[in-house]
């Protein structure tokens, strides 16, 4: 691939940054949502809310946290609550606009796992678990979820649903009473790619500079949908770029600093 | 009603073989020396509970103190896997091992209910998952007044609450800030608890609306200076990421593990003397 001047992990954290909008209120997973959150809060979005579940709500950290409850988090914060608060009156109470998950794995209906590979007993790898992202994926307003794309993350069938995308496709997650509305946005580093408003099922939508149709569709474990109006993600800005790298340098200081 | 006493006292008195257990903490405040001591003391059969299981439980798991995890996430935060624990779940190494998996707001919500002294937790979750089919403490009820289907869960009741906190006055009663996470609600859950502090202090001075637990729900508070690390505690350390890194080679391997163990836990006699034997090795990895 001819050098772009941009990383694709840089162009996903790019695209995924550009959907928080200065008003969201975005509670943010740890990695790579985190990144692009706070990407959006030093770019275009100052005064968007981040909230991490460990109890900040409105954290600013100059740095980027290694854990969800690292101290730059709550020393930058408006305040501190408890973890109940955060998840009874916070996240169920209905104030977060936008979810914002990684995963290990995805299915066409933007359904995630992050409990097992194989068989849940004898499971092939254990993975962490759920944590908050559950009820998230279920009650934020919308969901973005962003993961590298690979045969191996996007796959044709789950071997565990730990939070709910679209569930059987089609009106599934309406008829379960599911609030939100669910995944919006599945930003990888080859592209984006939203539910069709009928199906639900995750089609192309646009892709990053560099990406082709074949790759997208090579790492994905089922047959891709692709737009009809496939576009192409505008590549990071030169501002863009230069906030992040110098957000991921500050960070590998930091942390070089307390090892 | 609290009493100032060492970590070995409190842990002998107040742990006892089979109970259900928690050392909670949200990254922040993570009660290790007090881990350490339950270790050394070799109590068994424990059933562990914590939101975030994270490098404490592993040593805990991998040293066949616990018969079963309730948890929500297990990992080592910003680095990967807890080997020990998937050891554990993957071969009952090096005891039969069973985990009961649940959702954050789940277990947030069991602890309030446990605090609040109520059978069982409600909340709006789960719809679509699959954990309810695999954890049958997972059930859904219909509101009374709408019929809308909710989630519920048996209340957490720990028989000792362990948690570690800032300061604590000679009398006993805790303050704690920063990420305070669901330490709260596990004291309040328990029938004993055991808090290890980084001072004890004449007068706490707390701030109007600050965390305070007072000492007649406190059991033992014992003086463990830096005894939250390697994770921090605000205002008195940072977090020691670079242990976390160290911890995953460590813990990879059965051996390995096994001889870290008896060299910086079993061998030693207290936190104190932990930290002591861990500085040759970081004088190797920082030379």
């Amino acid at each position: 691939m001819a050098d772009l001047g941009f990383s694709a992990a840089e162009m996903m954290t790019v695209a995924a940054s550009r959907l928080l909008a200065n008003d969201s209120v975005c509670f943010v997973g740890i990695g790579l949502p985190s990144t692009a959150a706070n990407l959006a809060r030093l770019s275009h979005a100052p005064d968007v809310t981040l909230i991490y579940e460990s109890g900040p709500i409105g954290a600013k950290p100059d740095v980027l946290p290694l854990s969800i409850g690292d101290g730059n988090l709550s020393l930058t914060a408006d305040t501190v609550v408890s973890t109940p608060e955060i998840f009874r009156y916070w996240l169920q109470g209905g104030r977060i606009t936008t979810g914002f998950l990684g995963a290990a794995q995805i299915d066409r209906f933007a359904n995630i796992n992050t409990t097992v590979i194989g068989d849940y007993a004898r499971p092939k790898v254990r993975l962490p678990g759920a944590g908050g992202a559950p009820e998230i994926a279920s009650l934020a307003g919308e969901v973005l979820i962003i993961l590298k794309q690979s045969p191996r993350a996007f796959v044709e069938r789950l071997d565990f649903i730990t939070s709910a995308g679209f569930l059987d496709g089609g009106d599934a997650r309406e008829r379960a009473g599911l609030p939100g509305k669910g995944p919006t946005n599945v930003i990888t580093d080859l592209g984006i790619l939203r539910p069709d408003p009928k199906s639900r099922e995750l089609t192309l939508v646009s892709l990053h500079p560099g990406a082709t149709i074949e790759q997208a569709m090579a790492a994905t474990g089922w047959t891709l949908k692709v737009a009809d109006d496939l576009a192409t993600t505008e590549p990071p800005t030169a501002d863009e770029l230069a906030v992040l790298r110098d957000l991921e340098a500050r960070t590998a200081r930091a942390h070089a600093g307390a090892a | 009603m609290a009493e100032i006493i060492s970590l070995r006292e409190a842990v002998a008195d107040l742990v006892r073989d089979g109970d259900h257990v928690a050392l909670e903490g949200f990254t922040h405040l993570i009660p290790h020396a007090a881990g350490h001591e339950i270790i050394r003391q070799g109590k068994k059969d424990l059933t562990l509970y914590r939101m975030t299981p994270d490098l404490v439980y592993d040593q805990l798991i991998g040293m066949g103190c616990a018969s079963k995890l309730v948890f929500s996430w297990g990992g080592n935060p910003g680095v990967g896997s807890l080997h020990r624990f998937r050891d554990a779940v993957q071969n009952n190494w090096p005891v039969p091992f069973e985990i009961q998996e649940h959702s954050h707001a789940d277990m947030a919500n069991s602890y309030v209910a446990g605090a609040s002294n109520l059978p069982f937790a409600i909340m709006r979750g789960y719809v679509g998952s699959d954990l309810p089919k695999y954890n049958d403490r997972i059930r859904f009820i219909d509101c009374p007044f709408t019929g809308e289907k909710l989630a519920a869960m048996p209340s957490i009741r720990l028989d000792t609450a362990i948690i570690h906190a800032q300061k604590a006055d000679r009398r006993g009663n805790v303050l704690m800030w920063g990420i305070v996470g669901v330490q709260k609600e596990a004291v309040l859950c328990a029938k004993r608890a055991i808090v290890t502090v980084e001072e004890i202090v004449d007068d706490l001075q707390p701030s109007p609306n600050a965390v305070i637990l007072p000492r007649w729900v406190v059991d033992a508070v014992c003086l463990v200076p830096g005894g939250a690390a390697p994770s921090y505690a605000q205002d008195y350390y940072e977090r020691d990421n670079s242990f976390y890194q160290r911890w995953d080679p460590i813990a990879r391997d059965r051996d390995a593990f096994s001889a870290w163990m008896k060299a910086h836990i079993l061998d030693t006699d207290d936190f104190a003397d932990f930290k002591r034997s861990l500085a040759p090795e970081l004088e190797v990895v920082d030379g």
